[in-house]
């Protein structure tokens, strides 16, 4: 099953005003260019300050670049929609709804709950919260949240699935396991995803491609594609080589910015 | 999947659990027999008091301090027949526990009270009288106070809707609409602060009736605070609340009403509460001043023929009527905000 767009990002730029001087600019990202095929899962990692999250903000439609455009298989993107599900690191539920009215506000936002109710306890069942269905968000771990989170995305069945940072705020095993999860939603549903992390390790053992990025200005640097075999093994030789030549690129890059300086 | 099962062990408690635990926090544990000094408290006390009321009265009419005698031995007959029903019935045993000690600190009180005014004489006498002398003006003048209590509570109301419904549409839209905010910040930060007492003066030449211009300042006093949490709580939506909402499709609408009116619920509640409390100054200010009729007026009315007795008879009234008022909306505040439980409180 292929529910996933591909995601054309062309030449984009986008500049900020600075916090403490309206006329200089802070360029976010400078001659951004992407291409990501339909049902296909990219990472972007980079130091902080990169531009990752501006870029996944534009593809949600939740800025707009000052030049270059973005599309989403035929469409260009001009706002907001809810073909392209966006999951942060707070997992940012509604505390004042239930686990299952969480999960159904998508549905009601568009006004197809009547017709897609039945979706509903499938999506419970799919992140396994049934018996959850009437707690309220500060109920729930961690782990539990960002859950509920995915499932609120996924239950407009979203042709991209923007993720920024979605596990960095779960501990370790709580991590891998949500990993696992994203992956089998992924698997399942053939959704585009488009995952922003700090975290090499879950970039590689996730991705069929890590884009790495560099800040000041924001760019790409380059982009590696990951051929391992799935399930992923994260102490094979391969995996650890990545893993090494990965981050000679992020030391490589950070020496750069301090030369620039 | 097996990560699910194991991460569901994670003691988590889910609502009933957690509602279960939390009444057993607040309430004491209950225990299966009461201790006597819990039961006997109030029968006991009760008990001092009546000799307390017996010394006090010997040196007043007996008409005027009868049913104090009267109300202290139902007092005392109920306490009894309660403790005896609780051996028998859990729940009330455990209400005991919780209210008998403040009981009986009450009717300490009351003796307190007597002892000072009637029993010692330490206050000057027409102004200050004692329980008796209370409990008999409430008796007797019962009809023209219920009659009070009736119209400040038409009044009040009329005046709280009036203002919480002005106020909430004012408040979302002054919170969401940049242009909105532009203009009528101003206005309400220069306008909302004046007391709305201080409008008596014009109200009474505008408005066609007093009771039309009570209603109207009371509506006043509850739309500043009101407005004021109202636009401040939607501004302050947690931008990434809107975010979410936005790349689930939503509309305008839905981001007004769904996510962030629910998000400005803390705020506007307070706003509520601060609302509730000027609009109570405000009734009375308004009754004193222009009604003839209502709790406020009662007050002044009495003072104007030296019954003091029925001053602080209806000010019993307003304590218990006001309570009462606040009570309710701590209910719905408890019912909306249901969410919020365990997470704030005040």
């Amino acid at each position: 099953m292929t529910e996933g767009a591909s995601l054309r990002i062309a030449s984009v730029n986008k500049d900020f005003a600075k916090a403490n001087d309206v006329e200089a600019r802070t360029i976010a990202l400078h001659d951004v260019s992407l291409s990501i095929a339909a049902g296909e899962l990219v990472s972007l990692i980079g130091p902080s300050g990169c531009g990752k999250s501006t870029l996944l903000r534009l593809t949600a439609g939740l800025d707009t670049p000052n030049s270059g455009e973005l599309w989403i298989g035929p469409e260009m993107i001009t706002g907001p929609n809810a073909e392209r599900g966006l999951v942060f690191q707070d997992p940012n539920l509604f505390p004042w709804l239930t686990v299952r009215r969480n999960i159904e506000s998508g549905l009601v936002a568009r006004g197809k709950l009547q017709e897609k109710r039945h979706e509903v306890d499938e999506f419970m069942r799919l992140v396994g919260l049934e018996t959850f269905e009437n707690a309220y968000p500060h109920h729930l771990s961690g782990g539990m949240a960002q859950r509920v989170a995915l499932a609120r995305a996924l239950i407009n069945h979203p042709k991209v699935l923007l993720l920024d940072e979605p596990l960095g705020a779960l501990d370790a095993f709580t991590r891998m396991r949500m990993q696992d999860e994203v992956l089998r939603l992924w698997q399942a549903r053939g959704t585009t995803m488009l995952l922003v992390t700090h975290d090499i390790d879950e970039a590689i053992y996730m991705s069929d491609r890590i884009v790495i990025m560099t800040p000041r200005p924001g760019r790409i640097e380059r982009t590696i594609p990951i051929t391992l075999e799935r399930p992923r093994q994260r102490n094979s030789p391969e995996f650890l080589q990545l893993r090494g030549e990965i981050l000679e690129m992020l030391h490589f890059a950070g020496e750069a910015r301090s030369a620039e300086v | 999947m097996n990560t699910t099962v194991q991460e569901l062990k994670e003691p988590v408690p889910t609502p009933a659990a957690n509602t279960k635990m939390r009444s057993v926090n607040i309430v004491v544990p209950v225990t299966t027999r009461l201790p006597a000094k819990i039961w006997l408290a109030v029968p006991l006390v009760t008990a001092i008091a009546f000799v307390i009321h017996l010394w006090a009265a010997k040196n007043q009419p007996a008409v005027e301090t009868n049913s104090y005698s009267v109300f202290l031995e139902i007092v005392f007959g109920i306490s009894l027949l309660i403790a005896g029903v609780q051996l028998f019935c859990p729940p009330v045993r455990r209400w005991m526990q919780h209210m008998c000690p403040i009981m009986a600190a009450a009717i300490l009180l009351l003796s307190l009270w007597e002892a000072i005014t009637s029993g010692l004489r330490w206050l000057p006498m027409p102004y200050f009288p004692g329980p008796p002398g209370v409990l008999q003006s409430l008796i007797t003048d019962r009809a023209r106070l219920f009659d009070s209590t009736w119209h400040s509570l038409f009044l009040l109301l009329s005046g709280y809707a009036l203002g919480v419904a002005v106020a909430l549409v004012t408040g979302v839209c002054i919170g969401w609409f940049a242009p909105a905010r532009y203009w009528g910040m101003p206005l309400l930060k220069v306008v909302g602060p004046i007391p709305a007492t201080a409008w008596v003066p014009l109200a009474m030449v505008v408005s066609p009736s007093a009771m039309f211009s009570a209603v109207g300042l009371i509506a006043l006093a509850v739309w500043f605070p009101v407005t004021m949490l109202t636009a401040s709580g939607i501004s302050n939506t947690k931008a990434s609340y809107l975010d979410v909402a936005r790349t689930l499709g939503a509309s305008p609408a839905y981001l007004i009403f769904r996510v962030a009116i629910p998000a400005a619920m803390p705020n506007i509640f307070i706003g509520l509460f601060m609302g509730l409390g000027a609009s109570f100054l405000t009734l009375v200010v308004a009754e004193t001043v222009g009604v003839n009729s209502g709790l406020g007026w009662y007050v002044s009315w009495a003072q104007g023929w030296a019954e003091y007795g029925k001053v602080y008879a209806a000010l019993v009234i307003m304590a218990a009527f006001f309570s009462t008022i606040m009570t309710v909306l701590f209910k719905v505040r408890d019912r909306v905000l249901v969410w919020q439980k365990g997470v704030i409180k005040w």
